[in-house]
């Protein structure tokens, strides 16, 4: 893509696999709006000009109206409709079904700015590298008001809601830079909250992540927030039978978790991140409410760190340490597992 | 006194009574409860806050020719967008149509002498302007910067602008709508003169009861969803904060249930307008009336239950969002149905060229796109990549500015002569109609594709690759302002210098050229009887006998 020139255009760059899913939707949408418009406006011009007033008094023969006529333009306008809601559908639920393999990035949004960390380690601030001809998932949040991610050269566009986890995902086809927009109005610097997307062959991106490579993977560092914070007291692995009062988190994420209500829930991100704020929401069967919240105690960058180093963990492995290369695989391989909740001690929480 | 002997100009010898002459203190003003002269005090309370709204916008536009905030600070700019908004929905497209015309012109065309309640209809203006003058307060005062749609946490715990004073003004506001929707409901319901069926409603009134319908039912939320927001802000009660256990986007939820529908309270008496202008200017009845009737009750009900699709992006389920797209697909056939049948209507007419005629056609095509580019709206996969960017802001222009200010416009030309008594000079009209629709094109469509390249919006600077497109728009938006204050000059000049109107200007139906220009306090000299179905273009001979006013023991009485 070009270096922000200021030349005309009429459509953005497409740089990922959805932008040519949506622009063909687009221009569908852009022939019907032509159709129409020019078949109703001349209409009205071919009218107004053929049966223009010739002389002040004359009172043209009334016509009530036609079933047959409205019942065609009720019918075809429906079906049209009808057809671009099954294309739209489509075309949101591929943007929206967030892909299991692909490759994590952990935002935090804030007035007025994006962090970013990749599955390595590496920070990044208003900017984001990533690999050509690869999926990318963001798992997001925000510090403090209602941010939207947004790259209109991906076509992809997903809010930032505080107090939970939103998810998107692109896989960028074209090496370039990108705009970053925030585009939910976020207060005075809205318009400065923005970025730059940089899309890198995969051998460049592995050279620039090497080139960066002195930090600690999102989910080691949440080994160490785990270790500080004393979560390691009741979360033993084995959980109740290796004698832990709270509920074993190895292999927990992606499975079914009973509750004390019966309700059965997926223990995914922002059930993590809901067990970690506010422990009595949702106590596992077999357990009972003594978790403190952790509210106020961590940082929206230490509990995706957190969730990372939950992902990371093995049900088998001992103390289930954090390999950077972890996440993105062993979170694939346990959602699959989906079905089987036998697992160990019944409830697995907190 | 003679109401009316309607093609006899030379009446005018004889002094008459007429609302406009029954009083002339300030109190007769203040404290009156003729609907007509209601409806002429939100005139002016809608036009005066037009002014207002059309200021904040004119900063925006200049402030947006160049890429970096250079005329004001990020601050003031986010506070005009906010104040702009808020103004031109709360205080002038919400109750221009209704208020003023719906006011003045519903109990004339019923055959009724005022609406069923007219204490209520004087104390609604007086709550509307004390809501209105209190958010102009709270804008003076300090401002406001949350964007009209106050998205919490911003909103209730970020802002640090004077978020409870404007919500409070609006919240008043939504009061006077409420009772002004009532008030029509029950007027229609009670007061129609004898042989006024309800198939024999001008189409205005229909549109008017649909209108009136989402007043009633939609207003309440936006209250308790603005109380909720204060009281969020003031005791923290945790409805909305995710450190309180609340939801930031259940005030999503809560804010559009109102606020969807009320793109139809702009709309929908918007099209009531057109319907009347189209038939008279064609002299035709409208085509299909029944069908053209009871879309605007569907788009009512259906308008109800697509709040959704401006939640596609916001974390909202992906089933529910599919469920509030198909719905909006539903709302947007009876809209299609009106457009074919006002094309229908043109076929085999006399159709003239009169101003009010020009703007209605121009509301046709503007609206078409406007409502053409909803279709983009509510395509799921398309909305997000378009929501929240100039598309949007493009789309709903044309809706609200080329659709329900176009037709406010031709209501205006419409029904000047009744309401004044004056003609204006049709020449610089239809000028000034040309001229309005030619910029408000040019402002407004560059935006579209704007919102395509991905330019968000509500930003006070933008990357400069989108300033051409910003300086076209400016551009077009100067010369729809020439576009607007030409018929302020003209009109105001009309009331003192315009030739003197006759009864019935047009040649049109409505009971309200049944009586004269401008009408006497009890709108008619006796209750009509109805004896034709709307839109049954006679001539002139004959309209004369069928009108109850001019009927031969009306003219005995002078």
């Amino acid at each position: 893509m070009q270096q922000f020139p200021s030349e005309f255009k009429l459509m953005p760059e497409q740089a990922s696999t959805m932008a040519g899913q949506v622009d063909a939707l687009y221009f569908y949408l852009v022939g019907i709006t032509l159709f129409f418009t020019v078949l109703i406006v001349s209409g009205i011009i071919f009218f107004a000009v053929k049966y223009r007033r010739r002389s002040p008094y004359e009172i043209p023969r009334p016509i009530a109206g036609s079933m047959k006529l409205e019942t065609i333009w009720t019918l075809i306008p429906f079906l049209i409709a009808m057809s671009i809601f099954v294309w739209g559908a489509k075309v949101y639920f591929a943007q929206y079904r967030i892909p299991k393999d692909a490759l994590d990035i952990y935002v935090v949004g804030k007035q007025w700015m994006w962090k970013m960390q990749h599955p390595t380690g590496q920070r990044e601030i208003n900017e984001l590298h990533i690999p050509m001809g690869r999926k990318v998932r963001l798992t997001m949040t925000t510090e403090d008001v209602i941010h939207s991610f947004y790259i209109p050269d991906f076509r992809v566009k997903m809010d930032v809601v505080p107090g939970r986890y939103t998810q998107m995902w692109f896989d960028a086809t074209k090496p370039g830079r990108y705009h970053l927009f925030c585009a939910e109005y976020c207060g005075m610097n809205h318009s400065k909250m923005g970025g730059t997307i940089v899309v890198m062959r995969p051998d460049e991106y592995q050279a620039w992540l090497s080139g960066n490579a002195s930090q600690m993977s999102p989910a080691q560092l949440g080994e160490q927030h785990f270790q500080n914070l004393g979560c390691t007291t009741c979360h033993l692995n084995g959980g109740r039978d290796a004698g832990g009062r709270g509920p074993q988190l190895a292999g927990i994420f992606g499975k079914p978790v009973q509750l004390e209500t019966g309700q059965t829930v997926i223990a995914d991100e922002n059930y993590l991140r809901e067990s970690i704020l506010n422990p009595g929401a949702k106590i596992v069967a077999g357990y009972s409410a003594i978790m403190p919240t952790y509210q106020g105690q961590v940082t929206e960058e230490q509990l995706l760190q957190l969730i990372a180093y939950i992902k990371s963990l093995t049900p088998q492995g001992g103390s289930g340490t954090a390999a950077a290369s972890a996440t993105s695989n062993s979170t694939s391989a346990n959602t699959n597992a989906g079905a089987q909740s036998s697992g160990s001690p019944s409830g697995q929480r907190r | 006194m003679s109401t009316a002997v309607i093609h006899t100009p030379a009446e005018a010898a004889k002094p008459r009574t007429t609302y406009l002459n029954a009083g002339y203190t300030l109190k007769s003003w203040l404290l009156t409860l003729d609907h007509k002269r209601i409806g002429i005090l939100y005139l002016l309370g809608v036009s005066f806050f037009f002014l207002i709204g059309g200021i904040y916008a004119t900063l925006i536009r200049l402030e947006l020719l160049t890429p970096q905030g250079d005329l004001v600070s990020a601050q003031t700019y986010n506070k005009l967008f906010t104040q702009h908004g808020i103004m031109m929905v709360f205080f002038f497209l919400i109750p221009s149509i209704p208020a003023v015309f719906g006011n003045f012109l519903l109990p004339i065309m019923i055959g009724a002498k005022d609406v069923a309640f007219p204490r209520l209809n004087l104390l609604s203006w007086y709550i509307y302007m004390t809501g209105a003058l209190f958010a102009s307060y709270a804008m003076f005062a300090g401002g406001v910067d949350t964007g009209w749609t106050f998205y919490p946490p911003y909103s209730t715990n970020y802002a640090n602008t004077y978020v409870i004073a404007t919500g409070l003004g609006i919240f008043i506001a939504g009061f006077s709508s409420i009772l002004t929707g009532l008030n029509f409901i029950v007027t229609i319901h009670t007061m129609r003169a004898p042989g006024m069926t309800w198939y024999r409603l001008p189409l205005f009134v229909w549109a008017h009861y649909a209108t009136s319908l989402i007043q009633v039912l939609g207003t309440p939320v936006l209250a308790i969803t603005l109380l909720l927001v204060a009281l969020e802000r003031t005791v923290g009660i945790g409805i909305f904060d995710p450190r309180l256990g609340g939801d930031p986007v259940l005030f999503q939820h809560l804010f559009w249930f109102y606020s969807h529908p009320a793109v139809y309270i702009m709309v929908l008496p918007a099209m009531g307008v057109v319907s009347e202008i189209i038939a008279t200017f064609s002299r035709k009845p409208i085509f299909g009336y029944k069908f053209v009737a009871f879309s605007s009750l569907a788009i009512a009900v259906f308008g109800f239950l697509v709040w959704g699709h401006h939640m596609f992006t916001s974390s909202q389920s992906v089933y529910a969002g599919m469920i509030f797209s198909l719905i909006s697909y539903a709302v947007a056939i009876p809209s299609a149905i009106k457009v074919f049948n006002w094309t229908a209507t043109m076929y085999r007419g006399s159709i003239s060229y009169d101003s009010p005629m020009l703007y209605a056609m121009g509301f046709i095509g503007l609206f078409l796109i406007g409502g053409l580019t909803g279709l983009f709206l509510a395509a799921l996969g398309l909305d997000v990549h378009v929501h929240d960017t100039y598309f949007v802001v493009a789309h709903f222009h044309y809706v609200m500015v080329g659709g329900s200010l176009l037709a406010y416009l031709g209501a205006m030309h419409y029904w000047w002569p009744k309401m004044t008594g004056r003609l204006y000079p049709e020449g610089w009209a239809r000028f000034a109609a040309l001229v309005v629709f030619v910029g408000f094109n040019l402002t407004f469509f560059p935006q579209f594709i704007l919102g395509y390249l991905g330019m968000p919006r509500r930003y006070h600077t933008y990357v400069p690759e989108f300033q051409l497109l910003h300086v076209l728009s400016t551009a077009g938006a100067s010369i729809l302002a020439v576009g607007l204050i030409l018929p302020a000059i003209y009109l105001l000049w009309s009331l003192k210098r315009g030739p003197i109107a006759p009864a019935d200007p047009w040649m049109a139906t409505g009971l309200e050229w049944r009586t004269s220009s401008p009408p006497p306090p009890e709108n008619f000299e006796r209750t009509p009887v109805v004896t034709w179905n709307a839109y049954e273009f006679r001539p002139q001979e004959e309209t004369e006998i069928i009108g109850p006013p001019s009927e031969p023991d009306v003219s005995k009485r002078n």
